[in-house]
């Protein structure tokens, strides 16, 4: 019986090798030696185009500033950029600002919304269709739309230039994203621990604190995670509502480093390290997931 | 916001008679069918309650007042301000469409509207078609492929403000490194971004490179959910490469693809920070997308037109809900269940 199972895979290769004569015939999953370095060839070019800019600047933030603009890749290899950096700049005081703003989004909007990517992930109720679409019609808002008003309504509330007035501003980016993202994480949950939640007499809040969060840990890592390093990276509304040299966040401050009258490009790329690295290495650990909540929330829509 | 809008009362009442019977035991018949509808759903709307209510109020109000503000001559000088303990009061009036009319029959929208839109079908076309070359090549079985992964989703790691301003280094033209190894092959070097082409051709590049990971993950995810038993049936049929992936591939991932390219539409359409950061919209106006052009009205001339940037920023969310209707029509005729 075990070799009648290889049958249809010798019976395929045969007519195939038949009709392509010249070629011997393949198994799948093999290839020639030409079509693995054309492969390989593919994939080292666009390695490198995607890492290269990336580590130029951690070269250069390790070469003298006056070095910064020449091509060596190794000159005098020092650190004296960061010391440079962290000592005659405000680089830490934006640093705490952006930890600081982005820590708040990210908490509140894993907080507000956690209940709600768990509802519209388990049941149907009057206003889900309408509330789905909220959720991503808000993540198409532009920034133009809503960048006017706010700036209006923070202005006249007294929350231009303050921590406080960013926070709420980056909610709006981060609640609709947050319930999505979570709905993503909560459908790949069976239903059946609800189910016997149900039965073991949990209420349907009951159910989800002390079953369905418990599980979904990773998913909400991930998500607050994510929602982290869009507030760590935004920079429209930073731009607009973050002016003076202490109140900035890491998106304002990088663009004093680089403004129309040249550029010093030493602090510019060792303050550029010192934010990519941390995400970087994060980012690194998560992304299988992201990509899984992304798609199946809005897949399974 | 229309957020209870759902046609779909019978349908969800019927399902979830499980979960909200259970609070319902003992009370009567409720007479309305709202009130039966809450005694049934009042959990799932307490969840959602937070949700609605954020949304409502940081983002509802503010867009009714951006869709007000449009609708007036709103600027710096007229609208409610306080200078130093002086509280000033609005003085801007009512211009019914005025606004609208203005950015509708005058070349400056219709221009930069012929630039995004430029801007993001090349981006996003450019893009998907590189992300799925390369997710296909990662599906395979290839020495060294997670190093290649990694390498590859680099630039989605990368807060995008600082890969940017990267790129900007590389772009200098006088001492920047493309134009220094050109400069080394005996060829002049290329204004970047100082150029009206090369500006648009650089500002591309940039977004095309920041964009290929989450299109090649997603697609990476994609692959790997379609079967190895349809390629199998294909190949035994005799279909060669390209058919397989015409027929097997491209189907297979429809659902992911759909999503994807609605939302790295979106995302190009507003791409606020790759145009900002490299360009600000120059040189002249030449690489302006709309959204950076309705930045710039309020933020960066003097004084700030408030009214101008509002007109622009409901106009692009018009665009944009409009795209997403069409696109999910389309697809529903198509038989997709989106």
């Amino acid at each position: 019986m075990t070799t009648a199972a290889h049958t249809p895979t010798a019976k395929a290769a045969a007519p195939a090798g038949a009709r392509h004569s010249s070629r011997t015939p393949r198994k799948r999953g093999e290839r020639s030696p030409v079509a693995s370095v054309a492969l390989h060839l593919t994939l080292v070019i666009a390695s490198v185009i995607a890492v290269f800019p990336v580590l130029w600047v951690l070269l250069t933030s390790l070469k003298p500033a006056k070095y910064a603009t020449t091509t060596d890749f190794f000159r005098e290899t020092t650190f004296e950029n960061y010391t440079n950096l962290i000592k005659d700049t405000e680089f830490l005081t934006w640093f705490g600002n952006s930890v600081v703003i982005a820590g708040l989004t990210t908490v509140l909007g894993v907080f507000v919304s956690a209940t709600t990517g768990y509802a519209v992930s388990r049941y149907r109720f009057p206003g889900k269709r309408g509330l789905m679409w909220t959720l991503l019609i808000t993540q198409m808002f532009p920034v133009a739309v809503l960048i006017v008003p706010i700036y209006n309504i923070m202005s006249t509330m007294g929350l231009i230039n303050q921590p406080a007035g960013l926070v709420i501003t980056y909610l709006t980016i981060s609640v609709p994203f947050c319930a999505w993202m979570m709905k993503g994480f909560f459908d790949t949950i069976p239903r059946e621990i609800d189910e016997s939640g149900m039965v073991d007499g949990l209420t349907p809040f009951g159910t989800f604190w002390r079953l369905i969060l418990p599980l979904a840990k990773p998913g909400i890592a991930v998500t607050a995670f994510y929602s982290f390093i869009t507030a760590w990276g935004e920079v429209a509304y930073a731009s607009a509502f973050m002016v003076g040299d202490e109140n900035l966040t890491l998106a304002g401050g990088l663009q004093k480093f680089v403004n129309q009258y040249g550029a010093q490009w030493g602090p510019m790329t060792a303050a550029s390290v010192l934010i990519a690295i941390p995400a970087a290495l994060v980012f690194l650990f998560a992304q299988k997931h992201l990509v899984t909540g992304m798609s199946a929330g809005a897949v399974k829509g | 916001m229309a957020v209870h809008t759902s046609q779909s009362v019978a349908k969800a009442a019927g399902d979830d008679v499980a979960r909200g019977r259970s609070r319902g035991t003992g009370t009567p018949p409720p007479p309305g069918k709202f009130r039966r509808a809450l005694s049934v759903h009042w959990y799932a709307w307490t969840m959602v309650a937070p949700v609605v209510i954020v949304i409502g109020v940081i983002i509802g109000y503010p867009l009714v007042r951006g869709i007000w503000l449009s609708l007036t001559d709103a600027n710096e000088r007229n609208v409610a301000r306080s200078i130093g303990v002086n509280e000033l009061p609005a003085t801007y009036e009512f211009v019914g469409l005025d606004n609208y009319a203005d950015a509708l029959t005058g070349g400056q929208f219709l221009g930069t509207l012929g630039w995004t839109l430029v801007w993001t079908v090349s981006c996003v076309g450019i893009t998907f078609a590189l992300g799925m070359a390369l997710a296909n090549i990662l599906n395979r079985k290839i020495a060294g492929r997670s190093a290649y992964r990694m390498a590859l989703i680099l630039p989605w790691a990368i807060p995008g403000f600082v890969s940017v301003f990267a790129w900007r280094f590389l772009y200098n033209e006088e001492r920047g490194l493309l134009n220094k190894i050109l400069g080394g092959a005996g060829i002049d070097g290329i204004p970047w971004l100082n150029d009206p082409t090369w500006a648009k051709f650089s500002v591309i590049a940039v977004n095309v490179w920041l964009g290929i990971p989450f299109i090649m993950v997603a697609l990476l995810g994609g692959l790997q959910s379609i079967p190895s038993e349809q390629y199998e049936a294909a190949e035994m049929d005799g279909a060669t490469a390209w058919q397989r992936f015409r027929h097997v591939t491209l189907p297979g991932l429809r659902p992911v693809s759909t999503t994807v390219v609605l939302l790295s539409t979106i995302w190009t359409f507003n791409m606020f920070p790759v145009i900002f950061l490299l360009t600000r919209g120059g040189p002249g106006e030449s690489t302006q997308i709309l959204v950076t052009q309705a930045y710039k009205f309020s933020f960066e001339i003097s004084p700030r037109d408030f009214a101008q940037s509002s007109t622009w920023g409901v106009l692009i969310l018009v665009l944009l809900m409009l795209f997403a209707v069409v696109y999910r029509r389309v697809l529903r005729t198509q038989g997709d269940n989106w």
